[in-house]
């Protein structure tokens, strides 16, 4: 909407586009500031932490994956970890080597997802990869995307059993784990996939980045000798450096009044930014030779401060993730049996893992037969919430000058630069749903 | 002729399609951008009309086919599931929470308003349905696909059949077919693994007894099932029947037979 003398005083969008789940944005704007900034989030409740409540712990790797159909494996990652805490029990490394290889395949198929489909058509001035396919110009770069998604997906599948809610995961390991020979199969994809990776950061370092750099914090997790996935320590770009077991004594959720998901906050401190970027800047020395070589020939310098810059994120991870895939099939050892046996007992745990959105926090306490008492789950687009909020508040007076169509869809840009997954975030017991 | 028709009316002429999702994890929409060998020919051969999670152009109804994901939780969506319905020539329903309430519905069997008043400051805030149900129960719906998530060829298929006029191909037997065809040896007589597979109708590939676990029902109830009889023989290899319950309050839990079947074992286990 336009003001009498033509000015911007309000940026709606009732539906946001490219997203996983339903949200809309309300913005209204007074001399030339934000005054009033509404990411609605009127995905409904679905009240998992409440139903996982008497539920037997080796049911909740497959309940907790149908929060999210696109990261799956993160939610089911999570709930191992932290359900064998809870246990007492711990992996053999090949199971781990395993679990790192499914987390590479979502982490590839969820990535070219979202940098070729959902978020590259933003740069280039389409509404959607399919009508970018429609131009000659981009159609074979929509099939380089759609291959490399394919290929995550079939490496996917071969471990998990299907691409959507695979069915292998389990405390304890895998309910089978693939054979040598299988994984080799797909050798020849993978390397094809590293090198359209490499080419992906080329791609996506030339698109145009709006000038825009925030003071962000940024959080993930690290380990002392592998980019982070399954195990580490949470970490900040602001000297934060803990065990995962203190994550709820530094992180809270807070209610807000015009949103309908619970806001997560640094206690004492603001909102924080996860996913792949916080990843990448916190990382930088843990990426595989490949990627690291990538983001040597980039023209973007890492640590970015640019959150549009998310998509080069991505695609650098992309070549991380198919290079340890390659380097993990080759050095697969079979792990027998495929799962450690596991008897119930009453106990607490908690982890952490990088869903491809960033750290994905689950907590659960089990009674003597192994049934859930009580569970917590902290999704990473939760987390980013009100750092896109802060995000649009520092943006829209940058962009006020274009017009309302543009500001409008440079401010969809701006919340899809967090591929945001709004099933994710609304999966809460703890939501405050207010209709329009 | 044809070669003569503006690149607008060739448009018109196509089958316009749209996506809708309810209470969902997106997983079943997701479905049609994994089929990435057969994406842009599909999105060449209709008119995705509407469909959120792919593409920021909306077009207005009516719509030949209208995809609808997910159930139905809350008041505005009861209202907006006819309001579809009214634009839609057909209407399909896509998964377990389209078909059968998901596995939201466990709340089904539970009082919400005990969880709101557990955990909420201001329970008049919370505006949400009693029970998760399926889209049938609401509205007429024309065909369903069921699976959670929906198998991908199925809704290639389906779409395939809607464009060119003929019956979609999806069977209603059980998934003990697929495994016979597949030569997995019964988890359930070889290994006395508790298996939903003889009442459970195909379309997955029988995956789960293929990696060693019996089947845990998403793909729904199978025409004419029964579910009591398989869950006595749980019994007798000596599964509780608390177990026996949350077997079948699974992910398609809601749907009659198998709701039907875990209500019984919850009145054995009193």
């Amino acid at each position: 909407m336009k003001t009498s003398n033509g000015a911007i005083d309000r940026i709606k969008v009732d539906y946001l586009a490219r997203v996983e789940g339903e949200g809309g944005l309300d913005i209204v704007v007074k001399d030339g500031q934000v005054a009033d900034l509404t990411l609605r989030i009127f995905e409904p409740p679905r009240f998992f932490e409440a139903f996982l409540r008497g539920r037997s712990y080796q049911e909740v790797p497959d309940i907790t994956a149908r929060i999210c159909g696109i990261c799956p494996v993160a939610y089911q990652m999570s709930a191992c970890h932290a359900l064998e805490k809870a246990l007492g029990i711990t992996v053999p490394p090949p199971v781990r080597s395993l679990r790192r290889l499914f987390y590479c395949a979502e982490w590839i198929q969820s990535h070219a997802l979202h940098v070729y489909l959902l978020h590259a058509p933003d740069f280039l001035g389409y509404e959607s990869a399919i009508s970018m396919a429609e131009d000659p110009q981009w159609r074979p770069i929509v099939e380089r995307g759609l291959r490399m998604k394919k290929i995550g997906n079939q490496l996917l599948a071969l471990i998990g059993g299907r691409e959507i809610h695979p069915v292998s995961a389990c405390v304890g390991g895998f309910y089978r784990a693939p054979h040598k020979r299988e994984l080799l199969a797909l050798k020849g994809d993978l390397e094809w996939g590293l090198q359209a990776a490499m080419d992906t950061v080329t791609w996506t370092a030339g698109l145009t980045f709006p000038e825009f750099e925030c003071d962000y914090e940024f959080v993930a997790l690290s380990h002392p000798n592998e980019y982070p996935m399954n195990e580490g320590r949470v970490i900040s770009s602001k000297g934060l450096d803990i065990a995962m077991e203190d994550f709820e004594a530094h992180f809270v959720e807070e209610h807000v009044a015009h949103s309908n998901a619970l806001h997560s906050l640094r206690i004492h401190g603001g909102s924080y930014h996860v996913g792949p970027l916080a990843r990448l800047n916190l990382n930088l020395e843990r990426l595989s030779p490949q990627a690291s070589m990538a983001l040597r020939h980039c023209d973007i310098r890492f640590p970015s401060m640019n959150p549009f810059t998310s998509i080069i994120a991505r695609s650098i991870e992309m070549v991380h993730a198919f290079e340890e895939a390659l380097h993990i099939i080759e050095t697969y050892e079979r792990p027998e049996p495929s799962c450690v046996s596991v008897s119930p007992k009453s106990g607490e745990g908690c982890h952490i893992t990088e869903a491809p959105r960033g750290i994905l926090y689950h907590r659960y306490r089990l009674d003597d037969e192994g049934l859930v008492q009580e569970a917590q789950i902290i999704p990473p687009t939760s987390q980013n919430l009100r750092r896109m909020e802060d995000d649009l508040r520092a943006f829209v007076p940058t962009v006020l000058d274009l017009p309302l169509e543009q500001v409008t869809w440079r401010c969809e840009q701006l919340i899809r630069n967090y591929d945001p997954c709004i099933s994710c975030a609304t999966h809460f017991l703890k939501l405050r749903v207010q209709w329009r | 002729m044809n070669q003569t028709r503006t690149k607008e009316q060739a448009r018109e002429s196509k089958p316009r399609v749209a996506v809708f999702k309810f209470s969902s994890c997106d997983g079943c929409q997701l479905a049609l951008l994994d089929a990435e060998d057969e994406l842009l020919e599909v999105a060449g051969g209709i008119e995705i009309a509407y469909f959120l999670e792919a593409r920021r152009q909306t077009l207005e109804g009516p719509y030949d086919v209208s995809l609808i994901e997910g159930s139905v939780t809350t008041p505005e969506e009861k209202e907006r599931i006819s309001d579809i319905r009214g634009q839609s020539k057909f209407l399909v329903t896509i998964g377990a929470c389209a078909t059968a309430g998901g596995i939201q519905a466990l709340r089904n069997w539970c009082d919400v308003d005990d969880f709101i008043r557990l955990v909420y400051a201001t329970p008049s805030y919370i505006s949400t349905l009693k029970a998760s149900t399926p889209i049938i129960e609401h509205v007429p719906v024309d065909f369903e696909l069921k699976g959670c998530p929906i198998n991908k060829y199925q809704l290639l298929d389906l779409i395939t059949s809607l464009v060119i006029g003929r019956q979609p191909r999806v069977p209603t037997y059980s998934v003990c077919l697929e495994c016979k065809r597949k030569g997995t040896p019964c988890v359930l007589v070889t290994k006395g693994i508790p298996c939903l597979g003889p009442v459970t109708q195909a379309g997955c590939g029988a995956i789960c007894p293929a990696f060693n676990r019996g089947c845990y029902g998403c793909f729904g109830p199978m025409e004419s099932p029964n579910p009591y009889a398989l869950g006595e023989r749980f019994a007798e290899l000596g599964m509780p029947a608390s177990h026996i319950v949350r077997l079948f309050r699974g992910f398609t839990g809601y749907a009659d037979p198998f709701r039907a079947a875990s209500d019984s074992f919850q009145e054995m286990k009193r």
